[in-house]
């Protein structure tokens, strides 16, 4: 077993919890927008669950770190091009379709990493893992519910299914690539391979859209990245607005 | 319990009373169970004269973790300790950990408590059956995924017409 990377382990960390924060900061958009009251419940839950293991990340990425940052810190101080998330959580929320594909995409891909986690060979990591997989498991069947429910819809829901899928096509390559930081995890059983990963999202993905009566679409190119802090224009406006208060009024704590 | 024998009649009753006080801390979100009858108050020990208390969260992100954390710091100061609260992530929390009290009294609260291990994190839209804690009728249906918190799920009960929650099982 190689021994860990302490610079490529805090990389590694800084992804997990930047793709949670942002995703979470996405749904939490939803609140008070939502199409019903049930979602309106949902939307704000599921952002919970993300933004709870975002800080569980961020407060171990200081304590690996070692240099006197915290969780705040990481969460509202840095700029944009020091943010590490995959490209698919900071894609605007558009309408629910497009939310709810991007929920089910980053749903079906982190279970199973969640999952494989729950035996790292980092102990914390695994204490995190083991409470995450859970709530994923249950963010795919609620996204998994309203993907066949608009799919297998109206002409209207299913026409805008559609559009999301193509939309967000581009965006799911990225989950699965693999660099010297990935390698250096799964070499030192801290996290799985994440292109290992692919053919159970695959399956995932495939049974909750023959469902929903919906292709897979063919990806035209893999749209890459956000690992290196290369973002979309979207993240510019969703970080103004994390970051709005801890900016303004610098040290604020509630 | 550890059978230490150096304790003394003295220390265990102390001990006793560090572990009432924080075990008495009801949960701020679900008001009609205490942390103990939820299996989220760990350990109390006493460490010198400071009582220690390990908590587990329910959920990653649940907004009571921190209002539990200073009642329970709150609770054992009142009853005369030093205070220390540690959050234990590992292992995690499941609902499996509810004692047979605490289900009872959540389902006399209006809440259906956890259906035990039936929910399978593989089953992508595995249904469980969950009985109206009203009328007790299993002819029920859900209606949300997510209640009125991260932990509860929002059903319908069909045979007697009530929306009821419903305490998910993870």
């Amino acid at each position: 077993m190689a021994v860990l990377d302490r610079e490529k382990f805090l990389e590694f960390l800084l992804r997990l919890a930047d793709d949670h924060l942002v995703l979470g900061h996405r749904l939490s958009e939803w609140c008070g927008h939502a199409p019903m009251l049930e979602e309106d419940l949902a939307m704000p839950n599921m952002a919970l669950d993300l933004i709870g293991q975002a800080r569980a990340l961020y407060a171990y990425a200081a304590e690996v770190e070692g240099e006197g940052r915290t969780e705040d810190d990481f969460a509202y101080l840095r700029r944009e091009r020091e943010y590490r998330n995959c490209l698919l959580a900071e894609r605007p929320n558009g309408d629910f379709a497009r939310t709810m594909l991007r929920q089910i995409y980053f749903a079906a891909f982190m279970e199973p990493m969640w999952r494989a986690m729950t035996t790292s060979n980092d102990e914390t990591l695994a204490g995190i893992a083991a409470k995450a997989v859970k709530e994923a498991a249950y963010h795919i069947r609620h996204a998994g519910e309203w993907v066949v429910r608009l799919g297998d819809g109206t002409e209207e829901s299913a026409r805008r299914m559609k559009a999301a899928a193509e939309e967000l096509a581009p965006y799911v390559g990225e989950l699965f690539e693999t660099d010297e930081v990935t390698e250096a995890m799964t070499e030192a059983g801290v996290a799985p391979d994440p292109a290992s990963l692919r053919p159970e999202f695959d399956r995932t993905i495939g049974a909750v859209f023959a469902e929903a009566g919906l292709e897979v679409p063919a990806a035209p190119w893999v749209q890459s990245g956000g690992r290196r802090g290369r973002h979309g224009e979207a993240m510019g406006y969703l970080l103004a607005e994390l970051q709005y208060m801890q900016r303004t009024y610098p040290g604020a704590v509630w | 319990m550890p059978g230490r024998a150096e304790g003394g009649a003295k220390e265990r009753r102390l001990a006793r009373k560090a572990y009432e006080a924080a075990a008495s801390v009801v949960d701020p979100e679900v008001p009609c169970v205490t942390i103990a009858d939820l299996g989220i108050l760990r350990s109390v020990e006493l460490n010198g004269d400071v009582a220690v208390a390990k908590v587990t969260p329910t959920y990653s992100g649940c907004p009571a973790v921190l209002a539990i954390e200073l009642s329970v710091e709150a609770a054992l100061r009142e009853a005369g300790f030093d205070a220390r609260v540690e959050r234990v992530i590992s292992p995690a929390w499941t609902t499996d950990w509810i004692t047979a009290e605490g289900r009872e009294k959540l389902r006399a609260f209006g809440i259906a408590p956890p259906e035990k291990a039936s929910n399978s994190i593989r089953a992508l839209f595995g249904e469980v059956q969950v009985a109206c804690p009203k009328c007790g009728s299993s002819d029920t249906a859900k209606v949300s995924e997510f209640g009125s918190t991260a932990c509860k799920a929002l059903y319908r009960c069909n045979a007697c017409r009530e929306p009821f929650d419903y305490f998910k099982c993870i």
